[in-house]
C-alpha cells in the first residue's frame, strides 16, 4: 500500500510535469505578448524594452528552468494583462465560482441519479426505463452549450426572466449553470446505476434480505445500491474530467467568473503567466481526483488490493 | 448476462434502424446540400434580416426556417453545415485511428521503452482538458478547416493506442500467435495476420462513438469562435452568432444545436448496436 502510494504520486507529479511543460511552450509558439500590449505607435525599442521587462527576450530554454524553479517556490509570476500575480487570479476564480459550479453539478448529476437509476432498474423495460433510456440518449447526445442555450431560451427569455441568465452572485445565479453542467454526467449515471442495480438485484444475498421480510426500501438503499458503487466511482472521477472541461464553455455560456472563462480569455490575450498557472490547476485537479478515485476502489471493495 | 430475448433484440435494432436512417439522411443532406438548398448559405441580405420560421407570423416561405442576422437562408447554412460536421467528424476521426493504432500495436507488442514513453506521453495528454488543448493549439496554427482536422485528429490518438495496445498485450500471448512463432512467422506477419485482425472489433465500435465526440468538439470549438473563419457555415458558428440574439432570433440557436443533437444521436445509437454486435464482451456504457 505504502509502495503503491509513493508510485502512484511520482507518476502524478511526472504528468503535472508533462502538463506545464507543454503549455510553457504551446503559449510561446502563439506569438509575442508585447505586441499586443504595447501603444500601436511604440517605437521598436520600446517594444524591445517592454519585452525586456517582461523577461520575454531571453531564450526559452532558459526562461523554462527560470519559471520550473519559480514554480516550485509558488511562483507562477505576474499576468501580463492584469498585472498581478497570476496564481492568485487563477485561485480567486476557481474558488469560490468554479468550485461552486462543479460541486453543485456533482452533487445534482448524483443524488438525482440515485432514485432515478432505481426506479429504472425497478421497473426494467416498462414506461419508466423507457423514459429514462430515452431522456439519457437525448441528454448524452446533445452538446452541453446548447442545452445551456435553450434553458436561458426557456427560463430567462420565454418566461420572463424566472432565472437569470449571466452572472453570478446568488443561488440563482447557480440553478442554469450547474443543470447544464449535471445533465450529461446525470444521464450517464442513471444508466450506470440500472446496468448495475440489474446485476446486483438476481443475486442470493438480495433474496436473503427479501426472505427474512426486509422492506424492499431498506434492501435497495443499504444492500443493493452499495455493491453498484465500482463503476460508479470510476465514471465519477472520469466526469471530473468532463467538468473541468465543460466548464470552460459552461461558464463562457453563462459569463460565469470562473476558471475555464479566466484561461480562454487569457489565450488571446497570450497571458502567459495566467495560462500557466490556471492548466496547472485544472491538471493537479484532474490527476488527483483520479488517484483518489484509486485508493477509494479499497474503500468501496476490500477485495481490492492496491498494488 | 442471458441472451436478449427476440423482442428485446428486435427493438435494440429498431433504434439502430432509426439512427441509421437519421445518418443516410444527413448524408443525404451533406452531398445534396447544393440542391437542396432554398438559398445561397453565405448570401447576404440585409432588407431580409432576421425572418422567423415560415410557419411564424412575418415567415417568408423563402426561407423555411428563417434568416440570420444578415439575411442568409438559415435552411441553407444548416444543409451546408452537415458537410463541415461530417467532414470534420470522419476524417479527424479517421486520422486518429492512423496515428493510434501502429502504435498501440507496435508498443503492446514491443513493450520496453516505446511503451512507456507513448503511455506516459498519453497520460500527459489526458490530464489536459481536450478543449483547452484545442485552444492553444488553434491559437498557434490559426483557425482553418485543416488545422481544425489536424488538432482534433491529432489529440485523439491515445484512445486508439490504448485499447489496441490492451488487445495486443492479450492476443500476444494466446496460443494461435504462438503456435506462429513456433513455426518461425516474423514479427511483422504475426502483427498484420494474426494480431490486428482481430482487434478490428474495439476499433470500428470506439470510431462510431468517437465521431459524435469530434462532432461535439468541433462545435465547442466553434462556437468559442476557434472553428472556421466566417462565412463558412459551421453548426458551431452558427450557435456562437446565434446566442447573441435570444431575444429577437431564438431560432438560430435552436436549429443548429437540433442538427447536432440528431447525427450525433444518430451515431450514438448506432455505435450502440454495432458494440452488441461486434464485440460483446465490451461492457455496455449505456
Amino acid at each position: 500500500m505504502p509502495r503503491f502510494l509513493v508510485r502512484r504520486l511520482l507518476h502524478t507529479l511526472f504528468v503535472v510535469w508533462g502538463v506545464v511543460t507543454a503549455v510553457f511552450f504551446l503559449v510561446r509558439l502563439t506569438g509575442d505578448p508585447t505586441a499586443l500590449l504595447v501603444d500601436p505607435s511604440a517605437t521598436q525599442a520600446e517594444i524591445a524594452h517592454t519585452r525586456h521587462l517582461l523577461g520575454l527576450d531571453r531564450p526559452w530554454h532558459v526562461q523554462y528552468v527560470d519559471f520550473l524553479f519559480a514554480m516550485l517556490r509558488g511562483d507562477f509570476g505576474q499576468s501580463i494583462q492584469l498585472r498581478r500575480p497570476a496564481m492568485q487570479l487563477v485561485l480567486e476564480h476557481l474558488w469560490p465560482a468554479t468550485v461552486e459550479l462543479a460541486v453543485a453539478a456533482t452533487v445534482l448529476s448524483t443524488l438525482l441519479a440515485i432514485p432515478l437509476g432505481i426506479v429504472a432498474a425497478t421497473h426494467q423495460n416498462r414506461a419508466p426505463d423507457h423514459l429514462s433510456r430515452l431522456a439519457s440518449l437525448l441528454l448524452q447526445s446533445m452538446p452541453s452549450f446548447w442545452l445551456g442555450l435553450v434553458l436561458i431560451l426557456v427560463f430567462a427569455v420565454q418566461l420572463n426572466g424566472l432565472l437569470p441568465a449571466y452572472g453570478a452572485g446568488t443561488w440563482r445565479h447557480l440553478i442554469l449553470p450547474a443543470v447544464t453542467l449535471a445533465a450529461a454526467p446525470l444521464a450517464q449515471n442513471v444508466r450506470l446505476l440500472r446496468a448495475g442495480l440489474l446485476d446486483v438485484l438476481p443475486q442470493d444475498y438480495i433474496r436473503t434480505a427479501r426472505a427474512k421480510g426486509l422492506p424492499e426500501r431498506l434492501i435497495l438503499y443499504r444492500h443493493a445500491i452499495w455493491n453498484t458503487a465500482i463503476p460508479f466511482l470510476t465514471v465519477t472521477g472520469l466526469s471530473v474530467g468532463f467538468m473541468l472541461s465543460g466548464a470552460i464553455v459552461i461558464e463562457t455560456v453563462f459569463s460565469w467568473p470562473g476558471l475555464g472563462r479566466l484561461i480562454v480569455q487569457a489565450i488571446p490575450g497570450r497571458d502567459f503567466p495566467v495560462i500557466q498557472a490556471g492548466v496547472f490547476v485544472f491538471a493537479l485537479i484532474f490527476v488527483l481526483v483520479n488517484l483518489a478515485v484509486d485508493l477509494l476502489y479499497a474503500v468501496v471493495d476490500p477485495r481490492v488490493r492496491l498494488s | 448476462m442471458p441472451r436478449a430475448g427476440a423482442a428485446k433484440r428486435l427493438r435494440r435494432d429498431g433504434a439502430a434502424i432509426l439512427g441509421m436512417l437519421v445518418l443516410v439522411a444527413a448524408l443525404g443532406a451533406a452531398l445534396l446540400a447544393p440542391v437542396l438548398s432554398p438559398g445561397d448559405p453565405v448570401k447576404n441580405d440585409l432588407l431580409g434580416r432576421l425572418s422567423p420560421p415560415m410557419w411564424l407570423d412575418g415567415g417568408d416561405r423563402a426561407h423555411p426556417l428563417g434568416t440570420d442576422t444578415l439575411g442568409r437562408d438559415v435552411l441553407s447554412r444548416l444543409l451546408h453545415g452537415a458537410r463541415v460536421s461530417l467532414w470534420i467528424g470522419l476524417t479527424a476521426v479517421m486520422m486518429a485511428a492512423i496515428l493510434g493504432v501502429p502504435i498501440g500495436l507496435w508498443t503492446g507488442y514491443r513493450g520496453g521503452w516505446p511503451d512507456d514513453l507513448f503511455m506516459r506521453l498519453g497520460d500527459i495528454q489526458l490530464a489536459f482538458p481536450v478543449l483547452l488543448l484545442g485552444i492553444a493549439l488553434l491559437a498557434v496554427l490559426g483557425a482553418s478547416l485543416v488545422n481544425l482536422i489536424l488538432v482534433l485528429g491529432v489529440s485523439g490518438w491515445i484512445t486508439y493506442a490504448r485499447i489496441v495496445r490492451g488487445e495486443t498485450l492479450s492476443l500476444k500471448e494466446r496460443g494461435f500467435v504462438e503456435a506462429a512463432r513456433a513455426l518461425g512467422a516474423p514479427d511483422r506477419y504475426l502483427i498484420f495476420r494474426h494480431i490486428l485482425p482481430n482487434v478490428w472489433a474495439p476499433i470500428v465500435v470506439v470510431a462510431t462513438f468517437s465521431i459524435a465526440r469530434v462532432i461535439i468538439a468541433e462545435a465547442s470549438l466553434s462556437f468559442l469562435g476557434l472553428g472556421l473563419p466566417p462565412p463558412a457555415p459551421s453548426w458551431g458558428a452558427m450557435l456562437d452568432e446565434g446566442r447573441n440574439y435570444l431575444t429577437t432570433g431564438w431560432w438560430l440557436a435552436l436549429f443548429p444545436g437540433l442538427a447536432i443533437l440528431l447525427v450525433v444521436l444518430g451515431i450514438n445509437l448506432v455505435g450502440d448496436w454495432l458494440r452488441d454486435l461486434l464485440d460483446p464482451r465490451l461492457e455496455r456504457g449505456i
